[in-house]
């Protein structure tokens, strides 16, 4: 393990653990790893060397996002009983859900560019 | 030839040990993976499936409970709290375009984290299902970590709301692409955003294949949706209640 791999994924663990108890004492809605997440972004905006120290560990952890998902999907199998009871509702939940949700931000994203294209070249 | 009883005291170790789960865990990954490269990443083969699948076939046939797999499991399931910590680097990197589209990028990821939210939950209730599985539905567009967390405090049932997180992961993964080849949304950012919102990881991953562009996009969208959604989701919970 290359020195750089290890301070990388202690650096991780040391802002997830920073979100875990803050969110906690200060009784927020935000989960841990989350608020870890923008300290860590924030304070790669205020120094510059930081970037290559965590670079590797988080490459690592990133290229195979799949695979942190595998154990928690195979929890399927527990609640085999309670999706069967409302397969129907679910599934079109997840469906559709996801579809319209795709959509929608899809058009957003392209309408505000467009509505913000126009008023930039009005202003020009 | 080996008596029956030391092969039933090697059972009775692997068993009681994390290492059987971790390692069936890791091959299993490793031949879905293999499977997915080999079908020139047909999303159809997506390795979370694959992998999930032959698991519980191995975990039925052994009559593994489900308990004693993530023993092992849970190592590389903690890994997705370093890795929410690490998607602060994705998000850095991508810092000009943030700039430049922030105001879009902000708009559009408002409007599909409520989309995201109130569709899933609107469509189940519409159908009938009771209030622990529309608590555990709402954040299913959400990131796995972040997810369990948003389902822990809304009342869900966190490990019911990572199966559905990874199912969604993959109904976007697979639909994503179509999606916008039907709608003509050509717009890369657009198209990643809008995968990052809905599919999180899993989508993201898929989008990574599809164009560097427009999977940092959906990384981008990924992490700034699982910051908004941990907001937004209790309030509009506690509001709809």
């Amino acid at each position: 393990m290359s020195p750089n791999f290890l301070n990388g994924i202690t650096l991780l663990l040391v802002y997830q653990l920073v979100g875990e108890v803050s969110t906690r004492l200060l009784n927020w809605p935000v989960p841990g790893p989350v608020l870890g997440m923008l300290l860590l972004f924030i304070t790669l905006l205020l120094s510059d060397g930081l970037e290559s120290v965590v670079e590797p560990a988080s490459s690592a952890l990133l290229s195979h996002l799949s695979l942190l998902f595998v154990p928690a999907g195979v929890g399927v199998m527990v609640h085999v009983g309670r999706i069967g009871s409302a397969w129907l509702p679910i599934s079109m939940a997840l469906i559709f859900g996801t579809l319209i949700t795709m959509a929608v931000t899809a058009w957003v994203m392209v309408g505000m560019q467009r509505l913000l294209g126009r008023r930039s070249t009005h202003a020009a | 030839m080996l008596p029956d009883s030391n092969l039933e005291q090697v059972w009775v170790y692997l068993s009681a040990s994390p290492l059987f789960g971790l390692t069936m865990t890791l091959i299993a990954y490793g031949i879905a993976y293999r499977v997915y490269v080999w079908s020139k990443a047909n999303p159809l083969l997506n390795p979370v499936v694959t992998a999930v699948i032959l698991l519980i076939a191995l975990l039925v046939l052994t009559d593994t409970p489900y308990q004693d797999y993530f023993e092992g499991g849970q190592f590389v399931h903690f890994l997705l709290g370093p890795a929410t910590v690490a998607l602060a680097i994705p998000l850095y990197r991508q810092l000009g375009k943030l700039k430049m589209l922030w105001l879009p990028v902000l708009v559009a990821l408002l409007v599909g984290v409520t989309v995201g939210g109130v569709s899933a939950v609107g469509i189940a209730w519409l159908l009938g299902a009771d209030t622990p599985i529309l608590l555990s539905l709402a954040p299913k567009s959400v990131t796995a970590p972040v997810a369990m967390g948003i389902a822990e405090r809304i009342g869900g049932i966190p490990s019911l709301t990572a199966v559905l997180v990874v199912m969604t992961g993959v109904i976007g993964a697979v639909l994503g692409t179509k999606l916008f080849d039907v709608l003509r949304i050509r717009d890369c950012s657009a198209r990643g955003i809008a995968m990052g919102v809905a599919a999180h990881g899993i989508g993201t991953a898929r989008a990574f294949q599809v164009s560097t562009e427009m999977g940092a996009f959906a990384g981008l969208a990924m992490a700034l949706s699982a910051l908004l959604a941990s907001v937004i989701l209790p309030w509009l919970l506690g509001w709809m209640r």
